[in-house]
């Protein structure tokens, strides 16, 4: 914890005269995993969204199936700020075994709701306690002791409902949407909620300030998590082969594509599906059938996090040495090694950019939104294809894991590009030997394939990782090799205008510069508010992509000092800018943190204050 | 209903053509199936394979250009440059050709595949891939080129060496062999089978079988490395393998609509019918081994691997499992061969979706 997030305001006394706190705060839920408490929060969660007031909603848990603590906050925001807050005004205490820790980190003046079971003492003056009789509602209504702690979650939504006044018709609108319109699972769920309604209206009086209003701040949008996004964006991109291995927190990907492709892409005629999902037995067999799909011809992913990306380290060096197309989305946990695997980093930047040994750089489109996961899961066939070399897209647990509100996804705009494919009758046309496999015929350093099955004497060629001569023939000559690698590397300059540019605020006056990517953006955009009242004025650029374009070389020479917002322990993005721009790398600054929970505005603008005294 | 890809030709040669160079069913000379000159040792048993590969190829009427070929990493990996310069081909990582030609094999479940591995590839670094290959039976022909030693590093022993064997570096091998065909049958290979390449007869009858099996083929050849285990003592060497070669059965590869000339006398054969519709006629099954039988192939080969039995032919057969692109429910229209049209679902799915997010 920074210096910056310790609040240093007086304490608001439980009985002193309060102005009512309206769509402002967050709210923490502590309860055990597995205990079926995210059907309870993420119907908070909607209920609040559809009350038309902007939300986040974070999973805090551990790696485990059952009993270990879990908590849940939702942040309730009129400003539209979703980024996570280090703590909450409103704390639900529903594990006896973190009680104390709860009780302790809730925001001086805030609310302590428990179940009245747990037994801490209650020592704060400048909280409003509420016990709930959690078990008591539970078990009178619902019998069967498998059912009772699944239902008791429903109990603190009925009295969290009651006390900061969501409308229960909004509960029951969102378990609707959780239990897709089945009446009998919403009945039962509404049955609880109403009776501790009823139960906190006659027998807590309310004490603290926070109450939701209506707004129409959510009107039009979607919440939807990034995974489901990326899946969804696949699909419209033209996923066609997909092999993968389970593995938190990317499996979401995976199973996105197993409920929507079956939907999607059966052939209308034949009723054959016209796509193939495989489960590899490993990440490195997974990647091993997507290289061989996309040679073949196919738009072919995977999806994986950390621990994946090292077993796939051969086969992208592979893939990008035989210019063979691939998609590898990667959302990014906590490592090395098993790290933290249920919590979040983007901590493969420069691992996932320069997979494998030897030489090579590897495109990364980096989404910053579920928005952009969407657009990013379709424009990565089009990027891996036209440059015929494998694709990371980097998301990350944050981003991929947790809803998010969105604008519905638009429908891609540009028709799908194949890149260089040649057919049967191209090749009859340049005649034989007039076809040669790596010859960068267009100077861009992609060079046009054909694919196997095509029907003409002169269309195959043979694929290797061994050294190879523009006839794809094996070669140990010293001048094949540099001439391969110097194509490569102008394809790599390809790469830089076709992968997204950056996203650019520039301030006029500004001499502070903030760089940042992926789902850090949601508190930046905040941290800058927070910057610009203590008189620190920001530009803002959101990088979407590697290779770096070279808009980013003249933002950074726009501004005296440039910070580099990310959440890893090396500083990697930081180390890429510098390294693009080394005449000006001492503008360029790290602003890392690294703990495996997404970076608050809080954190982001104290480190940016203190950085700027010292300048 | 997916159609696996038959060997059998769709049309005859031009007569014409016929009349003047000997061509196959097809059309094709046999030196449009050959490859480039070979790097391997003179008498690497690798270059024979190839060799039968070809032979076998040509006289089926395999069309080139409807095979993949794929390889691993070692010397065995190197020979598909060595024949079929007119298939596409894909020399990937060590261990790691059964995961490309899944993929590939997917993409495009159309064409015929062909993987020439080395008991280094398939019987260590790959094994693992290798058997969930098996298990998922993609429908291509896996041949293992099985020297029991690694020759692009000089000489260490394989894993699928036998007890007691000596290499000149690396001494005597004390442990256990690895038995891939053993492996294949304990991952339900439907397929298995085992050759010498010192039997250019067996071998391109073999891989003619197992061109028409439904699902992956496995032949485990034993392929003398010239250079590294070629002493007379060495199980794996040509002396020895001619001097013991036991052959467990003889067979009759028929393609599809080929009447069976009455080759054995009746009852003394046994017709097992492949996918396509062609059939394998064994003889000597009174006295021999009854390949469709699964446990009596267990038995054989763990008799064989402790007795260090070298036993060749058709081990193990049965088509009835469907392949990974049965399985998978694969259209007429490979994957790898859909217009755009068909990749993109349309605009009103999108905004269906998004209204029951709403």
């Amino acid at each position: 914890m920074s210096i910056a997030e310790v609040n240093t305001e007086p304490q608001a006394g439980q009985t002193a005269e309060r102005p009512l706190i309206v769509d402002d705060f967050s709210i923490s839920v502590a309860t055990k995993n597995g205990s079926g408490s995210q059907t309870a929060n993420t119907t908070l969660l909607r209920a609040l969204f559809k009350m038309g007031i902007p939300v986040s909603g974070k999973n805090v848990f551990p790696s485990n199936i059952q009993g270990m603590p879990t908590w849940y906050t939702i942040r309730v925001s009129k400003d539209n700020y979703i980024g996570r807050r280090l703590h909450a005004e409103i704390v639900v205490a529903m594990n006896p075994a973190t009680a104390l820790e709860d009780h302790q980190l809730v925001e001086p003046g805030g609310v302590f709701m428990y179940a009245d079971d747990i037994k801490i003492p209650l020592n704060r003056s400048d909280l409003s306690y509420y016990p709930i009789p959690v078990k008591k509602i539970a078990s009178e209504n619902e019998t069967d002791p498998k059912l009772r702690s699944y239902v008791a979650n429903m109990v603190y939504v009925g009295a969290l409902a009651q006390l900061l006044n969501i409308n229960l018709s909004d509960i029951e609108g969102a378990l609707l949407y959780h239990f897709r319109g089945k009446r009998k699972p919403v009945d039962s769920n509404m049955k609880v909620v109403r009776l501790s309604a009823e139960w906190v209206k006659a027998n807590l009086p309310k004490t603290d300030p926070f109450i939701v209003s209506k707004l129409n701040l959510t009107d039009g949008l979607i919440m939807i998590d990034g995974n489901t996004a990326a899946g969804l964006g696949a699909i419209y991109g033209g996923v066609t082969f997909a092999a993968w291995y389970p593995i938190t927190p990317a499996t979401g990907v995976a199973d996105a594509l197993n409920e929507y492709l079956p939907r999607l892409r059966i052939d209308p005629v034949t009723k054959a599906p016209t796509y193939a999902i495989i489960q590899a037995e490993d990440e490195l067999a997974a990647l091993g059938m997507v290289i061989g799909a996309g040679w073949a011809g196919v738009r072919s992913m995977t999806s994986t996090s950390g621990p994946g990306i090292s077993l796939m380290a051969e086969f992208t060096g592979y893939g990008y040495f035989a210019d063979i197309p691939a998609v590898i989305w990667d959302v990014q946990r906590m490592g090395p090694s098993t790290g933290m695997p249920t919590k979040v980093s983007q901590g493969d930047i420069i691992p996932a950019h320069y997979l494998g040994h030897g030489d090579g750089r590897h495109p990364c489109l980096i989404p910053g939104s579920v928005y952009e996961c969407f657009e990013f899961g379709w424009r990565a066939f089009d990027v891996a294809e036209r440059l015929q070399t494998p694709v990371f897209v980097l998301s990350d647990l944050d981003l991929g894991m947790n809803q998010w509100m969105t604008k519905p996804f638009d429908y891609p705009e540009e028709p799908i590009n194949r890149g260089k494919v040649l057919t049967a009758e191209d090749i009859k046309k340049l005649g034989i030997g007039g076809y040669k496999r790596y010859r960068d015929v267009d100077g861009d350093g992609v060079a046009w394939r054909t694919l196997p099955g095509t029907d003409h004497p002169a269309a195959a060629y043979f694929t290797r990782g061994t050294g190879h001569n523009d006839e794809a023939k094996l070669s140990e000559r010293t001048d094949d090799w540099e001439k391969n690698m110097a194509r490569l590397a102008r394809k790599f300059e390809t790469a830089r205008s076709i992968v997204p540019a950056p996203i650019v605020d520039q301030v006029e006056g500004a001499e502070v510069g903030i760089i940042a990517y992926g789902s850090t953006d949601a508190p930046i955009v905040e941290a800058r508010s927070m910057l610009a009242e203590a008189g620190i004025k920001t530009s803002y650029m959101r990088v979407r992509a590697l290779p770096l374009s070279h808009a980013v070389k003249a933002f950074v020479a726009a501004h005296k000092r440039t910070y580099i917002v990310e959440m890893n322990s090396d500083a990697q993005m930081c180390q890429l800018v510098r390294l693009d721009m080394p005449e000006l790398a001492t503008a360029v600054r790290p602003c890392n943190h690294n703990d495996g929970m997404p970076l608050t505005a809080v954190w982001i603008s104290g480190a940016i204050t203190d950085k700027e005294k010292s300048k | 209903m997916t159609t696996l890809p038959v060997v059998k030709p769709v049309s005859p040669a031009p007569a014409a053509a016929a009349a003047v160079k000997k061509v196959n069913i097809i059309g094709l000379e046999r030196t449009d199936y050959k490859g480039a000159d070979s790097t391997l040792c003179a008498g690497c048993g690798h270059d024979s394979i190839a060799s039968q590969i070809i032979t076998a190829c040509y006289e089926v009427g395999l069309s080139p250009e409807r095979l993949i070929k794929f390889s691993g990493i070692g010397c065995s990996s190197k020979s598909p440059a060595y024949f079929m310069s007119r298939s596409f081909g894909i020399n990937t990582l060590h261990g790691r050709m059964a995961t490309v030609a899944t993929g590939a094999l997917t993409a495009n479940h159309k064409l015929n595949g062909i993987g020439v591995s080395g008991d280094g590839d398939t019987g260590s670094i790959g094994l693992g891939n290798f058997k969930h290959m098996l298990r998922r039976n993609v429908h291509m022909v896996y041949i293992i080129e099985n020297n029991g030693v690694y020759g692009l590093t000089k000489g260490q022993f394989s894993a699928t060496a036998d007890v007691g064997q000596e290499l000149k570096h690396a001494g005597r091998n004390e442990l256990p062999p690895i038995d891939l065909c053993l492996e294949a049958l304990a991952a339900d290979c439907g397929f298995v089978a085992r050759g010498f390449a010192g039997d250019p007869k067996q071998v391109v009858a073999l891989i003619k079988a197992a061109l028409s099996h439904r699902g992956t083929a496995v032949l485990d050849i034993i392929s003398p490395c010239v250079t590294f285990n070629n002493k007379d003592e060495s199980t794996k060497s040509y002396a020895w393998g001619k001097a013991n070669d036991e052959r467990i059965n003889d067979f009759t590869f028929v393609a599809p609509q080929v009447e069976i000339t009455a080759e054995f006398e009746p009852g003394e054969s046994k017709e097992v019918e492949l996918h396509d519709g062609s059939r394998i006629l064994l003889k000597r099954l009174d006295q021999g081994h009854n390949p469709t039988d699964r446990y009596a192939a267990m038995t054989l080969l763990q008799q064989a691997r402790e007795k260090q039995m070298f036993i060749t032919g058709l081990i193990y057969v049965d088509s009835s499992r469907e392949s990974l692109a049965e399985h998978e429910n694969l259209g007429d229209v490979p994957l790898a061969r859909l217009p755009n049209e068909k990749l993109r679902p349309s605009k009103d799915t999108l905004q269906k979706i998004m209204a029951s997010m709403a």
